[in-house]
């Protein structure tokens, strides 16, 4: 892998981490790889205030290569699981999900493939995905953009779409956010009238009708798609520190 | 004060059929898997299980003596999703009451200050609240109006429990960086058990780290097991990690029935004292 030039999985790494731009101090929890670079890559360069712990139960006061053992000074606090869902209940909180499946209004599923009551498939389970969406910013990562995950109708809604969260009225709703869905293709969001899917920019290399044959449903395409940033020698170089054994490079399916 | 200390056996002798039983712990961390090991043994049946679920849910899903288990997930966390649970869900030998992570916690903790219910937005908007009809929403009695999840109280007829230490008369310590919610799980519970790796004089317990690690106080247990690697395959830092290797071995029975057989044979239908041994060969 070349140091200087970019790679798909180093603009996907950094698309992620442009999600989490703004957030200041809050709690950024990523779940999987790339996300978990991405998220990295934010504190390491314009998102310093993010709080992130080592998967476990540490806050990091540095964002620390994927795989890399925390010293004693990286520690910053202190999150067991019980604080963590004061946390996400509180709202300081942004995660990062996969999906398994996820439909145009951002209903998520990670729970099972055909009938809950008798899966073909059982997968994780809900998880944290109903709590999480419907007390916090949530964003979404799928390595593998094709119609069997962007799918008309998920199985099983884990994670709440907007559709979902209109029909709970204003209240239910007020703290509800998807705020970007990132895959190998391209960027997406939901910032359309009804809330339905919008391709925001392709990454370099793709072409749009590329995105519709691997879509599911209807995305709302506007006039003029962005091409996804492309990151800098210098954000390569951060890259390449905080992932040093390539593990995002093998995620990402180009 | 109270010598509560029993064997693993004497304590599963309070379990009987079509009992709910609660496991602390978390995944695959900090299980008290002897217990499990002894409910094997004993052959209950038609178990509730409700726990953070980890092998102690696959086991029992494996040996056919889980009726129903309500969960927030059950994972081996380096295996994200337990197998032989897998297994249970997919040919539908169990029923499963899924809930979110945080509407699982409330549960324990609406159990634990015999509340029928604790109110959560956790869970409104999906599908938790289709696959679980009994899940009734509340409003609010204030201005606001707002509807919410009652999440209902997951009282437990027997907890089991893994600690670092303890003493004779059912102090517990956790001397890893997450406590869990043991301690609620204690409180919902008619009766709990706790076993150990050591069981020390209170001094020593007391002297042993912070204050803040004896998150289990006397009145949570009614009895006291010395198990040392009583939750192992799984976690109990600082103690010792999880045995990945024995882990990955169980994982893959799920998939072959002889090597179920054989495992069972060799770690399960066994004493704890067998087991132990059978591990460290």
């Amino acid at each position: 892998m070349s140091n200087t030039e970019a790679t798909r999985a180093d603009v996907c790494a950094l698309a992620v981490a442009e999600c989490f731009r703004n957030d200041g101090e809050i709690m950024a929890s990523a779940m999987g790889t790339t996300p978990s670079l991405g998220a990295r890559l934010a504190k390491r360069t314009f998102e310093p205030d993010l709080v992130m712990t080592d998967g476990f139960n540490l806050i990091l006061r540095r964002a620390l290569p994927l795989g890399a053992k925390p010293a004693d000074d990286d520690v910053e606090g202190w999150m067991p699981f019980g604080t963590v869902f004061d946390t996400l209940w509180w709202g300081r909180r942004h995660v990062m999900m996969g999906a398994s499946q996820i439909d145009q209004f951002g209903n998520q599923n990670i729970a099972c493939i055909g009938r809950w009551e008798n899966p073909k498939a059982q997968l994780l389970g809900v998880r944290g995905a109903p709590g999480n969406t419907i007390n916090h910013v949530t964003s979404y990562w799928i390595p593998n953009h094709n119609a069997r995950a962007l799918v008309a109708k998920v199985d099983m809604v884990s994670g709440v779409g907007y559709d979902r969260a209109a029909a709970l009225g204003p209240e239910g709703s007020r703290f509800h956010e998807i705020r970007r869905v990132v895959t190998n293709l391209g960027v997406f969001d939901f910032n359309t009238p009804d809330h339905r899917m919008r391709l925001v920019s392709l990454h370099p290399g793709v072409e749009l009708q590329q995105v519709i044959d691997n879509t599911g449903f209807e995305l709302v395409v506007p006039d003029g798609v962005d091409t996804t940033p492309v990151p800098t020698p210098e954000v390569i170089g951060v890259l390449r520190e905080l992932d040093p054994q390539g593990y995002a490079q093998k995620e990402v399916v180009v | 004060m109270n010598d509560k200390r029993m064997t693993v056996d004497e304590a599963v002798a309070e379990v009987t059929d079509g009992m709910t039983i609660g496991i602390g712990g978390w995944g695959s961390r900090r299980k008290p898997m002897a217990f499990i090991r002894a409910l094997v043994r004993k052959g209950v049946k038609n178990l509730t299980v409700v726990s953070y679920g980890g092998p102690d849910i696959g086991i029992l899903c494996a040996t056919g003596q889980l009726k129903k288990a309500v969960y927030g997930f059950v994972s081996l966390d380096s295996i994200p999703l337990e197998p032989h649970f897998r297994k249970a869900r997919q040919n539908g030998t169990i029923e499963a009451v899924e809930l979110d992570e945080g509407m699982f916690l409330l549960g324990l903790r609406a159990a634990a200050q015999r509340l029928p219910f604790l109110p959560t937005r956790a869970g409104l908007g999906s599908d938790v609240l289709k696959i679980n009809p009994h899940l009734k929403t509340v409003k609010s009695p204030y201005d606001d109006g707002e509807e919410l999840v009652a999440v209902p109280a997951s009282n437990v007829d027997v907890a089991f429990i893994h600690m670092n230490r303890a003493d004779a008369s059912g102090n517990g310590q956790a001397l890893g960086r997450d406590p869990y919610f043991d301690n609620l799980f204690c409180m919902a519970a008619k009766n709990t058990f706790m076993s150990c790796e050591k069981i020390v004089p209170t001094e020593e317990l007391v002297s042993g780290g912070p204050l803040q690690s004896l998150v289990i106080n006397r009145m949570m247990v009614s009895g006291v097991v010395e198990a040392p690697g009583g939750a192992h395959f799984t976690e109990c830092l600082p103690d010792y990690a999880r045995d990945e290797k024995f882990q990955r071995e169980y994982a893959a029975t799920a998939k072959d029935e002889e090597a179920w057989k054989a495992f069972r044979a060799k770690y399960l239908d066994v004493s704890e004292a067998e087991y132990q041994k059978a591990v460290a060969s």
